[in-house]
């Protein structure tokens, strides 16, 4: 059994390490695992690893179970849940993003396009997927896949697992917003049934690009928030030590999200955590995955695309006055 | 060409530029002050020293410094004659430069915002809103109504920046949703003139899904033939910018706006060096394919006249 703690520890240097021989910038990765290694710490011995308690995790214990080392990626889902995958590259334009990727595959004998947003497994992994965040050309392809889906009738499956888009200068040349609004736009306007799964970290514009489900679930210990903890304690209290207290008012969690009905449904998770026993998750997984897909599927697709249309129209809480 | 209609004055002092950056978007610019700023897109310093009794009769230019009398700054649009700032408009003053006189018929202002998730961070959500009410007599960042460009009928969003950083929570996302409804309706072109940091943080994920909301009420527009255009000012970045703002048919922006997904402060702490100068500028973003046009202030109303002609005349409007 591997200690998280120390596997973070090991990652934060060997990035340390690549940045200086490399000359790559990881400045902002390396940010964001300090700060996460300092939660970690401060949590050990409490709750967050212990399996014996689930029902009291806080918002913020969740938010580090999303992205504990060893949870369950994207392809690891593809790989357990799914047969026949193959992936399609490239947006056809600039390149081929590597923490965004996606292509046909089967489900229970069923064909399905998958997007998947793709974390790495460890630290060369995650220097290879840039940590889950897409620039403009993986929100591109995904645009491009979506549209096969709807050319060849197959239902789209979105699984979403990212810190957000990336926030950096090359990003912002290639029109990152632009992307993003096309790929919240083009799901939008799909008229095969779509379903995004929550499967971990739910950040911002970059997960909703993924995110316009006619059914959205959301894994027990994933978090879908408009800012990361961290960001937002940063705006507002101008710490971002104060992330414990941002996920508390962010209010996060899949359960938080279910009454505001932002989810449909909550997938359990094991004790302890996706990462205590992957297989027992995949199988939750497989199984509200596919009962939903099987409900969406008696649907025409007029009512696939005003069904979805309705959902987020009806999103939001206000009042009306005189 | 644009005719200025009598001596207006402005009906509150936050349009003066980079005077309005307390609030709590995820833009991430919002903690800047204007020196910052100033430092990053090495603006040119004032002329004057500070200190000066200027008489409130004239205003400084931001960018150059020079003394403009400000009835003479009015009739250029709030655009600074030496230099050609654009400096930012309140709501009413822009509804003002941009619309026929007293063409405007408001159609919104019965939404009013909840606080779902109780969010309080060093002040309740409860308490920000009501100053922002207070402050712009708003129940919320947006104004949206009936109007004409050159007797061209449009339907017009204008998004209040000093209302809470111009950030869209569920109010802002219901009423682009009803403004677009209400063009469908009437068969209306419509322009939503955007200046936002973003989402609105507290209303969390309810105001993520306001992008998901907004973009399917304007793909009801579309789908009808109708032509959406954005007016992009400065600032429009975030949540904003990834949604209802950049799929629109033509995208215009005002001269030197900051346009972008992430602010430049968060860009800045990515990649721990300076920013290129105009970097995520409307110019910038005109070079690299990503809008459509900027347009100064003495132009918009003639362009947007003739574009809502040239896509209006098929759907019978003349």
């Amino acid at each position: 059994m591997s200690d998280p703690l120390r596997d973070l520890e090991n990652t934060i240097a060997a990035l340390e390490r690549t940045m200086r021989d490399t000359g790559a910038d990881l400045m902002h990765e390396i940010g964001l695992l300090r700060t996460k290694f300092d939660a970690m710490r401060y949590s050990k011995g409490s709750a967050a690893e212990s399996s014996s308690v689930p029902h009291t995790l806080s918002r913020w214990e969740r938010v580090q179970l999303a992205r504990v080392q060893g949870r369950p990626t994207g392809l690891d889902y593809v790989e357990r849940a799914f047969e026949n995958f193959v992936e399609l590259a490239g947006d056809r334009a600039f390149g081929n993003d590597q923490a965004l990727i996606g292509g046909p595959a089967t489900l229970q004998g069923r064909s399905v396009m998958l997007l998947v947003q793709q974390k790495g497994r460890d630290t060369k992994g995650n220097i290879k997927r840039n940590f889950g965040m897409s620039h403009p050309e993986g929100y591109r392809k995904a645009v491009r896949l979506m549209g096969l889906a709807e050319k060849f009738g197959l239902p789209l499956i979105a699984l979403i697992d990212t810190p957000g888009a990336y926030p950096g200068l090359a990003a912002e040349e290639r029109g990152q917003a632009w992307a993003i609004a096309e790929s919240i736009a083009r799901m939008a306007s799909l008229k095969v049934p779509t379903l995004s799964v929550i499967i971990g970290e739910g950040g911002s514009g970059g997960a909703l690009a993924l995110g316009i489900g006619n059914v959205v679930l959301m894994l027990e210990n994933a978090w879908y928030s408009v800012i990361s903890p961290e960001s937002c304690a940063a705006i507002l209290w101008r710490d971002s030590k104060e992330a414990a207290r941002a996920a508390e008012a962010l209010k996060l969690s899949a359960q938080d999200l279910l009454e505001l009905k932002v989810i449909d449904e909550i997938i359990p998770e094991p004790a302890g955590g996706a990462h205590k026993d992957v297989d027992a998750t995949v199988q939750s997984f497989t199984d509200a995955v596919t009962r939903q897909l099987e409900q969406l599927s008696t649907l025409s697709s007029t009512q696939v695309l005003e069904n979805r249309r309705e959902r987020f129209l009806g999103l939001g809480s206000f009042e009306l006055r005189d | 060409m644009l005719e200025v209609r009598g001596t207006y004055l402005p009906q509150n002092s936050s349009s003066g530029p980079l005077t309005d950056l307390g609030w709590t978007t995820i833009g991430g610019y919002e903690r800047y002050s204007s020196v910052a700023l100033e430092r990053i897109f090495r603006r040119k310093k004032p002329q004057l020293a500070e200190g000066i009794d200027v008489p409130e009769l004239w205003s400084k230019c931001p960018q150059c410094g020079a003394q403009t009398y400000k009835k003479d700054l009015l009739a250029a649009l709030m655009v600074c004659p030496t230099c050609g700032y654009h400096n930012r408009l309140g709501v009413e003053q822009r509804l003002e430069f941009l619309l026929d006189a007293g063409s405007f018929e408001q159609t919104s202002g019965s939404v009013y915002p909840l606080d779902p998730l109780e969010f309080v961070d060093t002040e309740s959500y409860r308490s920000r809103l009501e100053r922002a009410q207070l402050k712009t007599g708003r129940p919320d960042a947006i104004l949206a109504g009936r109007g004409r460009i050159l007797e061209r009928p449009l339907m017009l969003v204008l998004m209040d920046f000093s209302f809470n950083g111009g950030s869209m929570g569920s109010v802002v996302g219901e009423e682009i949703s009803r403004a677009a409804g209400h063009a469908l309706e009437r068969r209306l072109p419509l322009l939503i003139v955007c200046a936002s940091g973003g989402a609105r943080m507290q209303e969390s994920a309810l105001s993520l899904m306001q992008m998901a909301k907004t973009t399917v009420a304007l793909q009801k527009l579309a789908e009808a033939g109708l032509p959406y255009f954005s007016l992009l000012t400065d600032p429009t970045t975030g949540g904003v910018t990834a949604s209802f703002a950049t799929i629109a048919d033509v995208i215009m922006a005002e001269p030197k706006a900051l346009i972008g997904f992430a602010g430049p402060r968060v860009i800045q702490q990515t990649l721990r060096q300076t920013l290129p100068e105009g970097f995520q500028r409307s110019e910038f973003l005109l070079e690299h394919g990503m809008i459509d046009l900027v347009s100064t202030r003495a132009e918009q109303r003639d362009t947007l006249a003739r574009l809502i002609s040239h896509f209006t005349r098929a759907g019978g409007l003349t």
